[in-house]
């Protein structure tokens, strides 16, 4: 099932809407990755609150996704990890070391806007 | 206890969503708590997929368990692929011969209770793994 990218403003929005193949998380990932380009986002989130598992393919691919956003310019947060789904990935060892995450959407959007605030305050 | 015996094919990464799924189901009915259920469902995502990756196709047969007072449930993983060539070596962290993270094996052996394998090269490899329901904090 293909998942739906929203764009808002200079942000993508993918949201999970239930259970992934392997080949839908990797259509997903190609997918954000030619995204960001073509709308030139800073920001991607991912909202996987739908996700009932993770397991090491979709860690991986979640982990691919923002090092590729990250070399084409653009920040991305992981949102809504279910507290469930974070005991069996601590237990199975899968991390998103190196990797924004925040509670929901709220609070990932709260994530990019500071970090684009950040850059402008910089420039 | 419920005595439903189910089985999942797998022959494509659509199985391996099904098989975490009829498994978490069963799981649910078995007893166990959401984050047992979750836990079971990923440790069958990962030997599901091993299924995939090495043998190409499988089976994955799961029940309910009970032994004396303890309830829990069985999944069995079944594939007539090329074996694993040193179990051991298999289940030590990191290890992996098809590029992927190595999580694969160790890490379902890490969310069950109980972890067997048994496997013969050129023959094929089972896994029996188990997990009982925790009892005493409700």
């Amino acid at each position: 099932m293909e998942v739906p990218i929203l764009k808002q403003g200079d942000y993508l929005i993918a949201s999970i809407q239930s259970a992934l193949t392997d080949a839908d998380l990797s259509q997903l990932r190609e997918a954000l990755v030619e995204r960001v380009g073509r709308f030139r986002s800073r920001g991607v989130i991912v909202d996987v609150t739908a996700l009932d598992v993770m397991d090491s393919f979709a860690v991986r691919t979640l982990r691919d996704i923002a090092h590729m956003a990250r070399l084409r310019g653009a920040e991305t947060v992981i949102v809504g990890i279910q507290p469930e789904v974070a005991f069996a990935m601590v237990q199975l060892g899968l991390t998103l070391k190196g990797i924004a995450t925040a509670l929901d959407l709220e609070e990932g959007l709260n994530f990019l806007n500071r970090r684009g605030k950040e850059r402008v305050d910089r420039a | 206890m419920p005595d439903n015996n189910s089985s999942v094919p797998i022959r494509s990464d659509v199985d391996i969503v099904s098989a975490r799924q009829k498994g978490r189901e069963l799981a649910a009915e078995c007893g166990f708590e959401i984050g047992d259920q979750t836990v079971i469902a990923a440790a069958i995502s990962e030997i599901a997929r091993n299924i995939l990756m090495y043998a190409k196709r499988g089976e994955i047969r799961f029940r309910g368990l009970a032994d004396g007072d303890r309830q829990g449930m069985v999944v069995v993983a079944e594939d007539q692929g090329p074996g694993i060539r040193d179990v051991s070596l298999a289940l030590q962290d990191g290890f992996s011969t098809s590029g992927g993270l190595g999580l694969g094996l160790p890490g379902a052996k890490r969310l069950m209770d109980e972890f067997e394998v048994v496997s013969e090269v050129g023959r094929g490899t089972t896994i029996t793994m188990k997990k009982w329901i925790r009892r005493g904090h409700a």
